[in-house]
This record gives structure tokens, C-alpha cells and sequence, in this order.
């Protein structure tokens, strides 16, 4: 009993002795939830590239991630959406925006034998607006041929809490239609004109699934785990794409020629034929310039590993990888970074 | 809460007490200033964070209707409407409910009886308001949708309380889910308080001829009815507060609607939803307005509550009776 204690206490006073003699740099970043499953792939991944750094991530939200960055809580944020000018200004030095996947939001709903449904931009905001109120509205009917659409009401789902899956999918509707930009806007969280409301991916898809005609919008990544009907979208270049990790990755590739140098960018409804039009990136933001140099120099390596090798993990969460062209101009963004203006990753 | 203030009270001697006393008597006067002290800050700290709403919007907080992040228009109507509401929903079911079962517990129930069904009662006071939550979206909403809802239209539909398409998911189920998770809560307390009522209530009530009930009513429930508005009060404490269940179940709608078949919104729900992807300083000082507009109607119903129990029949003096 006695030695027992002992060793007990040996042990214990070994390992406290041993925790500064490692010498970990642990490296802390808060912010977005939908990204939070690759992020903890990649910050475990990583410890075997690079055993000395280790990551703590918080998934508290864009919210909280952006207003955590800038007051220089944590080493970096994470955002489903971007940053606006006025955020940016109020930040204590250059923040910089790095795309790390994406996502894709599909429209999903309850009919009897769940067809095959096409939808375009202005038909899903005219539902969403509530002025297409029946399944067999003549402008649905229009676009899905041979579907036989029941005499029944939609009830719109979205969801409630606030999220970056909302972001994406009223982007995309004040893009094509000037009457949602008007009412309702862009936004987390926006004053839905109509529907239900649901907590999460989970509170929309449950009550698709419970209310006969319902159609709301969730994730693809969660649309293809649960195997939910979903919706084919018609894009700029007027064809009608299924939502699939191929197709959002091809929606980056589209805008990868006007990307701007800032990578702040929408990804919804841009040109390519093969572009599903509901798509956009995640970032993480880091301070350009950074204010610690075994910090930074860690974070810089972890940037080109998760943009490069890390890529790898993306199609297994059934997130789209960052397609070849714009991994290019992140190598080039990554190489900005700098302790006390110098940069912090040599030439590669 | 009251539970215990029927018990008479041992006036404090005046007499210079010993050192020990004196020491008591510090540590648990700063255990009770800590308590209001907290309060105090808790409210200092939501009124500084929510003042740039407070500036911009003013009494056109508390008096519109309108929420909309995207153009920041804030109006508080809708949820403080759907708090009050749906707590009010749950009362009118769980209080019958609870009081009933707690009297069949301490009156009527056989000895053999009472120890497991008080056990199941406590028991479903422990279950996580998620659970009740995901079993709302469920079991219960397509249960209203399809049976209840339908049968309240068809018999009750000339009110406009029931009217309206139904969802399932709305202001009745919020109130339903509510109930019964305040039910447990109504129950154990108003249990403990009606066995707390000496035997000599009853005894008497009994010697004087009164029957079974009578005696319920006349010795038990009298005597103990400052502690049973203690029970209600807790559970109306945890109905206003409640989050996460009654956000699953009640469609999160910010609108006021008189029918009980249409979504609606709370101020706990729309906080819990909407807190952490709050990304504008305006955004975020309306929703901890919110925040303080919850504590403050919290505060004023309870008060409203005890106000009402004083005018019926005055704070406790059931021996006499």
C-alpha cells in the first residue's frame, strides 16, 4: 500500500517535472463550427508531421472567432464568412484571410416518393419570399418535367440559430434575385419572410423529414451522410447541377480566375459549367504580421501542410478540396506572413 | 422560495452571543450579500453591454415587433410575447397536474406506493432538456400534427386560438413540452411541502366530521399554501429560463400569433440561437437587451405572483382556519 503511494507520487513529480522539458508550442484559434470535423483531422494529423506544435481549437462560431482574433485571445480565428471592411479596420494589425475547403448548401424536402427536383436561383427565392406557395406552381412544374407535383402547400424550413450555412444560401438568393438583396439581405441570420424554424443541420432536416412538403436547405456534407433527397440547382452557365463534392470544388475553379488578392470572396453562382452556384470557402484568419515568432513560424508551416497535404483528408468529412489554381495563390499569400517583417517560411 | 415559511420562526436573542455566534453570523450574512451582489452585478454587466442598443433603439425596443440582423432593426415584442405565453400554456397544465400527484402522494396514495412513484418523479426532473427536445421534434410534434392538432381544429376551430395550419411544431408544442418538463419540479416540491403539514391539521379536520377532500382542502392544502405557490414559482422559473427544448419545438418565429398552432419565439431562444454568430456590436447588444428583458420580466412575474397569493388570502395564517 505504502509503496504504492510512493510510486504515485514519483510518478507524479516526474511528470510535472517533464511538462516544460518538452517544450511545446501550443497554438490557440477559435471560431467556426462547420468546419470543426477537418479542422480536428488536421490539428491531430499534424502532430505527426510536427510533434512540437500542438493546436487548440474552439468551435464557438464566425462570431465569436472574429471578434476573439481581434482582440488577440487566441493565435488565429476561423470564419464561414468574411470579414467586412469595417471589421477588418477595427482589427489591431492586417488580418489575413486563408481558404482552407468548402462547402455546399443543397435545398432537401419531403414528397411522396422523393423524385429527382431542378430548381433555379429565382424560383428558390421566390419560395423563400413566400410568393410560391404550392408544389405545383406552374414555375416548379416549368423546370421539372414528368415530375408529377402534388396540389400541396410548401412549408419552408431555414434555420434558426444563426450560421454560416444561412450565409451561403442567402448570398446566393441576393445574387440572383434583387428582391431578396432588397428584403431580406445577406446575413447569419436574416427575417425570413417565411417558414419554420430549426435548430442546426439536425432541427432543419427533422422537420423536413416530419412535415409532408416541406423544403429547407442544409449542408451537403450532412445531406449525403443522411442520404436526404436533394435538389439539383441551375447555375451561371444555365445548367442544372447536382450538389456533390466534385461540383463544389469546380464552383472554386470557376472563380478562381477573379479571385481577389484578399481572397474574400463569394463563391455562389459563379461561372463553369460544371458549378454547383450554392458553394463557398471557410477561412482562417491570421495576422499577417505575426507577434510571436516560434508561433507564427508554426502556424505558417501549418498553413502549406493543410493546403497541400492536408487536402487529402477533405473528401472523407465530404468537404470539397481547394482546387489546384487557387492552392497556388494561397502559397503565394502564405509567404506574406512575418515576424517583425520578415518572413517566416523560406523559399520552398 | 417559501417552502418553509409556514414553520414559526425563533425570534434571535438579543443577548451578547459568544464568539462562536458572532462568527456564524458573519460568514452567513456574506453568503447572503454575496448572493445579491451578483445579481447586481449581473445586471450592471448587461446594461453596459446592451447600452448601444439601448441608445439606438430606446423604448422602440419594447414596442415593435420587428427583428431583422440583417438591417439591424431590432423589436423585442415577439419573444418576450412567446416567453409569456408558452410559460403561461405550461402552467395551465402542469400546475393541475402536479399539485394533483403530489397531493395523491402525500394524501391518498398506499404506504408501498409512494417511495418508487416519488423516486420515477425525481428521476424525470434529471432528464436533459435536449432530450425532451429531440423527443418534441420526434414523437411529439407529428403527434399534434397529425391527431391532435387536426381534432382541436375540428371541434375548437371557431376560436382563433386554434386556427391555422398545422405544423406540429409551434406555441402548443412548446407549451406541452414545457409542462411536462416542469411537472416533476411542481410535484417533488408541493409533495414535501403537504408532508410537512403537522398530523394535527388533519386530526382535527377529521374530528370536526369534515370528509376526505374537505379535509385536503380546508387543513392540508390551506396551511401549506405558501410553500405550493413556492412549487409553482419554480417551475415557472424554469419555464420562462428554459432553452433548448423549447427551441427545437417551437419554430422559431419571431411574429406574435394568437393561435396556438403557430410558431413562435422565446427570449431565452432566440439568444441561444442567434449569440454565437453575432458578429456586429449592435447585434450583440440587442440580444443581451434580450438577456436583461428576460431577467426583468422574470422578476416581474414572480413579484406579480406573490402579489396575487397576498391579495387572495394574505401570507400564511392557516392554523387559525
Amino acid at each position: 500500500m505504502k509503496t504504492a503511494w510512493i510510486t504515485a507520487l514519483a510518478l507524479l513529480v516526474t511528470s510535472a517535472l517533464a511538462q516544460p522539458a518538452a517544450a511545446q508550442t501550443l497554438i490557440n484559434g477559435a471560431g467556426a463550427t462547420f468546419p470543426y470535423p477537418i479542422y480536428s483531422k488536421w490539428f491531430d494529423e499534424y502532430t505527426k508531421v510536427d510533434p512540437e506544435v500542438r493546436f487548440n481549437y474552439q468551435s464557438i462560431g464566425s462570431g465569436g472567432g472574429i471578434k476573439q482574433v481581434t482582440a488577440r485571445t487566441v493565435d488565429f480565428g476561423a470564419t464561414d464568412g468574411p470579414m467586412s471592411d469595417d471589421q477588418l479596420k477595427a482589427a489591431p494589425s492586417e488580418l489575413l484571410h486563408i481558404p482552407t475547403v468548402m462547402g455546399a448548401v443543397v435545398a432537401t424536402y419531403n414528397l411522396p416518393g422523393s423524385p429527382k427536383l431542378k430548381f433555379s436561383g429565382d424560383v428558390l427565392a421566390d419560395i423563400f419570399l413566400g410568393k410560391i406557395t404550392k408544389w405545383n406552381h406552374p414555375k416548379i412544374a416549368a423546370l421539372n418535367a414528368g415530375v408529377s407535383l402534388p396540389d400541396q402547400p410548401i412549408v419552408v424550413v431555414h434555420r434558426s440559430d444563426g450560421s454560416g450555412t444561412t450565409y451561403i444560401f442567402v448570398d446566393y438568393l441576393s445574387k440572383i434575385s434583387s428582391e431578396w438583396d432588397k428584403k431580406v439581405g445577406r446575413g447569419t441570420s436574416v427575417n425570413w419572410p417565411v417558414g419554420l424554424g430549426g435548430k442546426g443541420n439536425e432541427g432543419v432536416s427533422g422537420q423536413v423529414k416530419q412535415q409532408p412538403g416541406a423544403l429547407g436547405y442544409v449542408e451537403l456534407a450532412y445531406a449525403v451522410k443522411n442520404n436526404l433527397p436533394v435538389a439539383s440547382v441551375k447555375n451561371a452557365a444555365d445548367k442544372f447541377v447536382a450538389p456533390s463534392i466534385a461540383s463544389t470544388t469546380a464552383a472554386a475553379a470557376g472563380a478562381a480566375k477573379s479571385m481577389p488578392d484578399d481572397f474574400r470572396v463569394s463563391l455562389t453562382n459563379p461561372p463553369g459549367d460544371e458549378a454547383y452556384p450554392i458553394a463557398s470557402f471557410t477561412w482562417l484568419l491570421v495576422y499577417k504580421d505575426q507577434p510571436n515568432e516560434l508561433k507564427g513560424r508554426a502556424l505558417a508551416k501549418f498553413l502549406w501542410w493543410m493546403s497541400h497535404e492536408g487536402q487529402k483528408y477533405a473528401d472523407d468529412l465530404l468537404y470539397a478540396p481547394l482546387p489546384t489554381p487557387v492552392v497556388k495563390q494561397i502559397e503565394a499569400k502564405i509567404k506574406q506572413i512575418t515576424y517583425q517583417g520578415k518572413p517566416l517560411l523560406a523559399a520552398r | 422560495m417559501a417552502v418553509v415559511a409556514a414553520v414559526p420562526r425563533v425570534e434571535a436573542q438579543a443577548t451578547p452571543r459568544n464568539f462562536g455566534d458572532q462568527v456564524l453570523g458573519v460568514v452567513l450574512r456574506s453568503a447572503a450579500l454575496v448572493l445579491v451582489l451578483l445579481v447586481l452585478a449581473m445586471v450592471a454587466a448587461m446594461v453596459h453591454a446592451s447600452w448601444p442598443a439601448m441608445r439606438a433603439f430606446g423604448w422602440r425596443f419594447l414596442t415593435t415587433s420587428t427583428w431583422d440582423p440583417v438591417a439591424e432593426q431590432f423589436g423585442a415584442i415577439p419573444f418576450v410575447y412567446g416567453t409569456l405565453l408558452s410559460s403561461l400554456l405550461a402552467l395551465l397544465i402542469a400546475v393541475p397536474l402536479g399539485i394533483g400527484a403530489a397531493i395523491y402522494l402525500a394524501e391518498l396514495a398506499p404506504a408501498w406506493i409512494r417511495p418508487p412513484i416519488a423516486f420515477l418523479v425525481e428521476l424525470v426532473a434529471a432528464v436533459p432538456s435536449v432530450i425532451y427536445g429531440l423527443w418534441g421534434i420526434f414523437v411529439l410534434a407529428p403527434l399534434l400534427r397529425v391527431w391532435v392538432q387536426p381534432a382541436l381544429g375540428k371541434t375548437l376551430g371557431f376560436l382563433p386560438l386554434f386556427q391555422g395550419p398545422p405544423y406540429g411544431v409551434g406555441m402548443l408544442a412548446a407549451g406541452i413540452i414545457l409542462a411536462i418538463m416542469v411537472v416533476p419540479y411542481i410535484t417533488a416540491v408541493s409533495r414535501e411541502v403537504l408532508l410537512a403539514v403537522p398530523n394535527t391539521q388533519r386530526e382535527a379536520a377529521l374530528a370536526l366530521g369534515a370528509t376526505r377532500w374537505e379535509t385536503t382542502r380546508i387543513a392540508v392544502l390551506r396551511y401549506g399554501r405558501s410553500g405550493l405557490v413556492g412549487a409553482v414559482l419554480l417551475g415557472l422559473g424554469r419555464a420562462l429560463g428554459e432553452t433548448m427544448a423549447v427551441t427545437m419545438v417551437i419554430g422559431n418565429r419571431p411574429e406574435v400569433a394568437v393561435s396556438l398552432f403557430a410558431p413562435g419565439y422565446t427570449m431565452a431562444s432566440v439568444v441561444a440561437n442567434e449569440f454565437a454568430e453575432a458578429t456586429s456590436d449592435l447585434y450583440l447588444a440587442a440580444l443581451i437587451e434580450i438577456g436583461l428583458l428576460l431577467f426583468v420580466v422574470t422578476v416581474v412575474v414572480n413579484a406579480l405572483a406573490r402579489l396575487l397569493v397576498w391579495s387572495v388570502g394574505g401570507p400564511v395564517k392557516a392554523v387559525r382556519e
